[in-house]
């Protein structure tokens, strides 16, 4: 594995069972997140970005699994690890961050011993003095005054709870932070906020994120690549310069169209057709030629591959790939 | 202009009202709620109940036709204004005149007749919906209240008119299916209908494609501008989100902290916002274009508590340009230019 990349997803694909049958809810996925950068995952609901995230933990229960696939992570497949030593990478070395807070923290605890309790069960050798002092700075740092450490979630407002569990997750030095909408219960200001926020985190703890978000604004803010899930399967992977003023998928020019974009003197929304397909029989082929401008005839039997268009700009479309019209014709 | 105390007045005002062309007059609306307190608290204030200041003094019109916008972050008490224009809450103080018709002087068996001119839309479809009705019979409810003089034949037919003026095509395939049997997109679309089958004129509609996905939302925002055409509609559009304000609103209002910071024509706000708040709010909204990332800071602090709000100007503690008398005077809602309404002492300063 290249030693610029952190975590390095080979062929993952979770299914979950329901009585209907199986849904694959990520769908033979690739997908690297490189050291230092933050990584935008968009797409719709149901189209597995958070499932991926919390798989990127292992963090699957009940009547989901991963069924296949490799997670590289720092140097080693965590799915190789037995599932008892994964709560010492969670936490330790990945964290995660929620759309809802309130969800995530004990209403019932303090937050600095939600802070001191995290430090202690991954560092028992950390003395009470060391990690309440480790705390304290920490939340000053993101702009939580220390007397407020003696609150309860409940106390604070909507932006410091989520300032709350990203100390959570910096209090450990973790090298990669999963941040799954963080902002979408926020208001605008507080958003943006939170947004230079992260960013200043960035570059000062030279942390990883990886920010799973429908907001397609927000990936635009603050992201410095770009991937984009359709139907449990990657559609593209790029800079976000080269994802935003070149996209390369159909799926994803029709959804930068109709982003609302409050800076564009239009009056008029793209409106893309049809709807998300069922998983439980996801159409043949590419996943989104029902819906698709440019549909060719190929595209109702060949699955296309993920592959580069330009360089580091992937993209899951045959329009780019010319390769799979000859395989057809060989196969016809 | 005096207070309507019978029909016959209301009556005379409702001739003045279409000359205007209003449709919704709002005048100094307050809503203060009340905060639960301790015994002991209550004795030691001596009777005075803490309340939250909701809605605080705000007055607007709506014009019969326009989409009049509606937007502040979570707090601010637009959604309050809502409720009260529709009169699902009793305003502590000030007055509501929908088509030259005083809300509060009617009698509830008048407000109930009333209310088929005037209907609503909140945000999540699932949780307006009964599921334990058919699509056909939400639709149909509303009729079978309002519309008694209809045969079930006629009621059945027009919610099939409705349903596929909504875009549930062909509508026979639908009438038969509960919520839970349909996507959220149709969902917001069936309780538009249920919205439209009395023919209403107002439609107060509160967030009703923030939980949408996005390629859904702009296919929702169509419909609805295609039916404000159709049904000759007037909208009070409630939203957090001031980009999707953009595609649909004639006019914007800004609420901050229970009051009204800036009226005017959406165009001329967006390009010359005169509030500092509303200027704020517009900066921070995410714009889809990774060549535009903003570089302005956001105001400091939170928004404050509404038990207590701040003297003066709300904004000041907030503000970057106040000064020392905006902590002591409160700013009046004044025209800065035609038709475009501010309350802040300094916004000349601004549009500089």
């Amino acid at each position: 594995m290249p030693e610029d990349i952190l975590y390095s997803v080979r062929n993952l694909t979770v299914e979950y069972q329901t009585r209907a049958g199986a849904v694959r809810a990520v769908d033979d996925v690739s997908l690297d997140i490189r050291r230092g950068e933050i990584l935008g995952l968009v797409g719709e609901s149901g189209c597995g970005k958070s499932t991926l995230g919390k798989a990127l933990m292992r963090l699957h229960t009940g009547p989901a699994s991963i069924t296949g696939g490799e997670l590289w992570f720092d140097g080693r497949d965590l799915m190789k690890l037995p599932l008892n030593e994964m709560p010492d990478v969670r936490g330790a070395e990945i964290g995660m961050v929620f759309q809802d807070p309130m969800t995530s923290l004990n209403p019932i605890q303090r937050i600095l011993d939600h802070l001191t309790e995290t430090i202690h069960t991954h560092e028992p050798e950390t003395s009470d003095a060391a990690a309440r002092i480790r705390a304290e700075e920490l939340a000053e740092r993101l702009g939580i005054r220390r007397e407020r450490l003696s609150e309860y979630p409940h106390q604070m407002s909507g932006g410091m709870r989520q300032r709350v569990m990203i100390s959570l997750a910096l209090a450990l030095r973790t090298k990669l932070l999963i941040a799954d909408e963080p902002t979408t219960s926020l208001d605008v200001i507080v958003e943006a906020k939170f947004l230079d926020l992260l960013q200043e985190l960035q570059k000062e703890f030279g942390l990883t994120i990886l920010l799973i978000t429908h907001n397609i604004g927000v990936v635009a803010e603050v992201a410095d690549r770009v991937a984009v899930m359709y139907a449990a399967k990657m559609a593209e992977v790029g800079d976000v310069n080269d994802v935003f003023g070149d996209s390369k998928h159909p799926y994803t020019q029709g959804l930068l169209k109709s982003v609302p974009n409050i800076r564009l003197g239009e009056n008029e929304l793209y409106k893309m057709e049809g709807a998300p397909p069922s998983l439980l029989h996801p159409p043949s082929g590419c996943r989104f030629h029902p819906r698709c401008p440019f549909v060719m005839d190929v595209c109702h039997t060949q699955e296309p591959a993920f592959e580069p268009v330009v360089g580091d700009h992937l993209a899951s479309c045959l329009l780019y790939q010319k390769a799979g019209v000859k395989q057809e014709s060989l196969n016809g | 202009m005096a207070e309507p105390k019978s029909m016959e007045v209301t009556t005379a005002v409702t001739g003045t009202a279409a000359e205007t062309g209003d449709l919704v007059r709002v005048e100094n609306l307050r809503k203060h709620f009340p905060v639960q307190t301790g015994f002991l608290a209550s004795i030691l204030n001596r009777g005075h109940i803490p309340a939250v200041k909701a809605v605080d003094g705000v007055s607007f019109t709506i014009r019969r036709g326009e989409v009049f916008g509606l937007a502040g972050e979570s707090g601010s008490g637009k959604s309050t204004v809502g409720r009260l224009v529709l009169r699902l809450l009793e305003p502590t103080d000030g007055r509501v005149i929908f088509d030259g018709i005083d809300l509060s002087s009617l009698e509830p068996e008048e407000m109930r007749r009333l209310r088929s001119r005037m209907q609503v839309v909140f945000q999540d479809p699932l949780a307006s919906l009964n599921p334990r009705m058919t699509v056909g019979q939400t639709i149909e409810h509303p009729a079978k209240i309002h519309m008694t003089d209809l045969s079930a034949a006629e009621r059945r037919g027009r919610v099939m008119g409705i349903l596929s003026a909504v875009g549930m095509n062909p509508p026979e395939s639908f009438y038969d299916l509960y919520p839970h049997q349909i996507s959220g997109g149709q969902r917001q679309r069936i309780v538009l209908a249920r919205a439209l089958i009395t023919r209403p004129e107002l439609i107060v509609a509160d967030e009703p494609i923030a939980m949408a996905d996005v390629s859904v939302r702009a296919l929702l925002l169509d419909l609805m501008m295609k039916l404000k055409e159709e049904f000759d509609l007037t909208y009070l559009f409630i939203t957090h989100d001031l980009a999707t304000a953009k595609y649909v609103c004639d006019r914007i209002a800004v609420m901050y902290l229970g009051k009204m910071c800036e009226i005017g024509p959406l165009k001329e706000v967006y390009e010359l916002p005169a509030h500092p708040y509303t200027r704020a709010l517009l900066e921070a909204v995410p714009v889809p274009d990774p060549r535009h990332r903003r570089n302005e800071a956001m105001p400091a602090g939170e928004i404050p508590n509404a038990i207590n709000p701040p003297s003066g100007c709300r904004f000041h503690p907030r503000c970057p340009i106040a000064r020392e008398n905006c902590s002591v005077d409160e700013p009046l809602l004044r025209e800065l230019r035609p038709e475009h309404y501010v309350a802040c002492h300094y916004a000349e300063e601004l549009l500089k």
